[in-house]
């Protein structure tokens, strides 16, 4: 059996007397894109910050391609290949799209102490940020700055900087977050290219994106995994349902099912 | 023995008299999240006023000290509505260069009006001399003044932390948008809570006049004590500011007296070294991540 | 690849005319006002160190108010070596550069784990007390007095260091026109983009894989050894160093002029700094609190108006200028 991408197992954290995770094991391969489900409140943002090393795990183990990371800084775990997206855009606010994005381009490519050389004459790094920019049809938008752009675009910038950093692992929290419905078609393009070797784990409410885009559910409910497998079983189970789909999300994705059958 | 007794009371009456200012930019700058540099500006202003009540037109000392007080908040109120307000939203740098610059504007100010010497406040006769206190002879005035401000920092404390206001001012410093969604008056909020500071410090000030005298510098030369408070205190409860308030009065207070060669010293080296230990302030809890 | 915009921070590296048309004007003074190069000397020194300020808080966005401590080690330890019989000019403005760089490497690691108030707090503190420290060790310092009687030998032989500042004026301006393109080279390679990426977003950067505080060390290290730089050209133009140099009030200076020329583009200081000394100088016969009060409502009014001081105006009168007559 290949190497797991990304290999939690038993994964706990708690704040005082709340436990927010809680026991939480969970396997990610190349190629798949697996949705995490689950009601507000369930935990499913700290379980990020804890894969991505942003919050330290009171018990459990991380592995990333067979390799032990659970105490690993943030910093090293994104030089090895576990990136993350932000649900509240975190970019570099007075900066434009492109030079955005050329920072994650020139951190990856480990240019940080280049001293001598100018970074606008670095060709390599300009054409790949260029690259990126078009990869997520931002052209248009590449010269102005991030906070002066509609949100639903700087979401994809906060794509493009993921992508620049050569991810294996991409961790996307709920990126659909607050784009308005006109905006989301250029989401699901952009989550449409994204490599098809790398694993993809994707937080996310909007069952549309799921069906889409998943090949695997998890569903975490108060901080414990309740079942993953395949979309449609997951959101068949009559647990799930109960806890979280509710009669009209079940129509909703059996809606979604049908269009794209 | 007694110079242990004189060390501490000494640097405990020291101690309080900054607490009293150095509560008043918590205060501020915990609702406001506002570096006020300028906030030892308001204490000296209260100190000037309060002399000139006395000086020039002859009030007596338990009128003038109140009068200064409510002079500099009302003062505090105008400075917040037309200036501070423009600096919430603003970088830390923004809010530095800012209130270095009011600091500056005060300083001439003040150099202009009153000359650039000291002024000394002539204290009643009842609060002049020693009294003793069993273990060695005190100065009346450095007594009564550690009381006036436990009776203060004590009621300030309560306000906080145990009415329904403390509460509310703590839930607007949380989360101002909610707290507006909930009906509370936050601009009026803000205004009054920055009153508040600068009547602290005014009255700090006024209190700490016969110890650090007035002068135009007084806002530039105190500073860096008020700061020390506020920056170990963290996030400000007024326990944690009381506690290092008075540690850092003690400090001051035996290092000059113990190591005159160095005393000016240990007081920085302390505050180097908490400050790199601890970020968030002595009494805060360790961050997880 | 479409051409980068002329305003991004990936076109720092282009010759900009200005640069070229300050170091005429430097150089016209020189013939023009032969009385006053003293104080342009003095001009000159202040813009090396507002520029490395401005790399320090302008591109890496550390706040800090104890910058003089760099410049007052580098202005001390020229002195020392001078009076220690070690007069050559240029090599003893490397050696104060390198006490500087090592002095910021050795603290940098401590200082830079903070931000906003208490980087304030532990910068300033630190400022003082090495004052204070200078103050009471009048063997090395000469306390009150300063340290004066310090001669160097020609530089490079040749120029002799005469009375009314000629020699130094040129010696000064030719170190800040090499250090001005090499903070330069710095501030538009990768490494500078970094810094600007940490001052918007330290966290995130973080999160995209950077270590941060390697980057903030580096950069602090290059400003320190800068501003070592001027210290020491401070000694060799006045022959004398005093306290002054280690004082609270000239890293406040320091940044003052940064903010009224313009923080961030290394250009400010070209601005800044001359304008405030000079307005300072020629009203020293004021009281000095006329002074105060002035900077203050500058001070106030710049960040406020949100221009980005003297530099800011002048790029959006320019912008104002280009697109009227486009």
């Amino acid at each position: 059996m290949k190497v797991a991408a990304l290999e939690a197992s038993g994964l706990c954290k708690h704040f005082g007397a709340l436990h927010v995770t809680q026991d939480v094991s969970l396997s990610l391969h190349s190629g798949t894109r697996t949705a995490l489900i689950g009601p507000n409140g369930a935990g499913k943002t700290t379980l990020v910050n804890l894969l991505t090393g942003v919050l330290k795990p009171d018990a459990g183990r991380l592995c990333l391609f067979g390799e032990e990371v659970t105490r690993a800084s943030a910093a090293v775990r994104t030089r090895k290949g576990l990136v993350r997206t932000f649900q509240i855009s975190s970019l570099f606010a007075q900066l434009t799209v492109f030079e955005n994005v050329y920072i994650a381009v020139a951190q990856a490519a480990g240019r940080g102490f280049s001293l001598w050389r100018p970074a606008g004459r670095q060709r390599d790094l300009l054409e790949r940020t260029e690259r990126l920019v078009e990869q997520m049809k931002l052209q248009p938008d590449m010269h102005r700055k991030v906070t002066e752009i509609a949100y639903g675009r700087q979401r994809l910038v906060e794509i493009a900087i993921a992508l620049a950093l050569q991810p294996r692992v991409l961790l996307l929290d709920e990126p659909a977050a607050g784009i308005p419905s006109n905006e989301l078609d250029l989401l699901h393009g952009a989550i449409g290219t994204l490599p098809a070797d790398i694993a993809v784990l994707m937080i996310e409410h909007d069952m549309e994106m799921v069906r889409r885009f998943a090949s695997e559910v998890a569903v975490l409910v108060n901080g414990a995994l309740l079942m993953s497998g395949k979309p449609c079983d997951v959101m068949a189970h009559p647990q799930v349902q109960a806890v979280y789909l509710g009669v009209a999300g079940k129509a909703r994705f059996d809606a979604g099912a049908a269009a794209y059958a | 023995m007694s110079a242990v007794a004189f060390i501490l009371l000494y640097g405990l009456s020291y101690g309080l008299v900054l607490c009293l200012i150095a509560l008043g930019l918590v205060v501020t700058m915990g609702l406001m999240r506002v570096i006020n540099l300028a906030h030892g500006a308001f204490a000296a202003i209260g100190g000037y006023v309060a002399i000139s009540l006395m000086q020039q037109l002859g009030w007596p000392y338990v009128l003038a000290v109140p009068a200064a007080v409510l002079a500099v908040a009302a003062l505090g109120v105008v400075a917040e509505r037309l200036l501070y307000v423009h600096l919430y939203q603003r970088s830390d740098l923004d809010q530095v260069l800012v209130t270095i610059g009011v600091n500056f504007v005060v300083i001439a100010v003040l150099s202009m009006w009153f000359g650039p010497n000291i002024v000394r406040m002539e204290l009643p006769s009842y609060l002049k001399g020693n009294i003793d206190l069993g273990i060695r002879e005190f100065e009346i005035y450095r007594v009564v003044a550690a009381a006036v401000c436990l009776v203060v920092i004590g009621a300030l404390w309560w306000i906080f932390e145990r009415t329904s206001t403390g509460a509310r001012l703590r839930a607007a410093v949380d989360n101002r948008g909610m707290a507006q969604a909930m009906g509370m008056n936050v601009p009026l909020l803000f205004s009054a809570t920055f009153a508040l500071g600068c009547g602290l410090a005014a009255l700090g000030g006024v209190l700490a006049a016969p110890m650090l005298p007035i002068e135009p510098m007084w806002p530039l030369k105190y500073l860096v004590l008020v700061l020390v408070i506020v920056a170990l205190a963290g996030h400000g409860q007024v326990s944690a500011s009381v506690a290092v308030a008075v540690i850092v009065g003690i400090v001051e207070t035996a290092g000059r007296y113990l190591f005159p060669q160095f005393g000016g010293f240990t007081i920085y080296v302390l505050l180097i070294g908490l400050m790199v230990w601890r970020p968030d302030g002595l009494l805060a809890r360790r961050r997880t991540a | 690849m479409t051409p980068l915009p002329r305003d991004s921070i990936l076109s720092r590296h282009h010759w900009r005319l200005g640069e070229l048309l300050w170091l005429g004007a430097a150089v016209a003074c020189y013939f023009a006002f032969p009385e006053y190069l003293a104080l342009g000397t003095s001009v000159l020194v202040m813009v090396l160190l507002v520029q490395s300020y401005d790399l320090l808080l302008g591109f890496a966005g550390v706040l800090s108010l104890g910058h003089a401590v760099f410049f007052g080690l580098g202005a001390f330890v020229a002195g020392w070596l001078a009076l220690a019989g070690w007069t050559e000019p240029v090599s003893v403005v490397l050696a104060a550069a390198v006490a500087a760089a090592v002095l910021a490497a050795l603290i940098g690691p401590f200082l830079l784990r903070l931000t906003g108030l208490p980087l304030l707090m532990v910068t300033l503190a630190f400022g003082v007390l090495v004052f204070e420290a200078a103050h009471k060790a009048t063997g090395i310092t000469g306390g009150d007095d300063g340290l004066s009687g310090i001669q160097f030998k020609p530089i490079f032989g040749i120029f002799e260091w005469g009375l009314g500042g000629a020699t130094s004026y040129l010696y000064v301006l030719a170190w800040l026109a090499v250090l001005f393109l090499l903070m330069k080279r710095v501030a538009a390679s990768p490494f500078g983009v970094m810094l600007q990426g940490i001052r918007e977003n330290p966290a995130r950067m973080r999160l995209i894989g950077n270590r941060v505080l390697p980057h903030l060390t580096l950069a602090y290290v290059i400003s320190g050894a800068v501003a070592g730089v001027a210290g020491a050209l401070f000694t060799q133009a006045n022959a004398f160093v005093g306290l002054g140099v280690l004082s609270l009030d000239t890293s406040v200076d320091v940044l003052v002029m940064l903010v009224l020329g313009g923080i961030g583009s290394l250009y400010g200081a070209l601005i800044g700094a001359p304008a405030y000394m000079l307005l300072k100088h020629f009203s020293s016969q004021w009281n000095p609190f006329y002074w105060m009060l002035i900077i203050g409502v500058l001070l106030i009014a710049v960040v406020l108006l949100g221009r980005g001081g003297l530099l800011g105006m002048l790029q959006w009168a320019a912008r104002g200028f280009r697109r009227g007559r486009a």
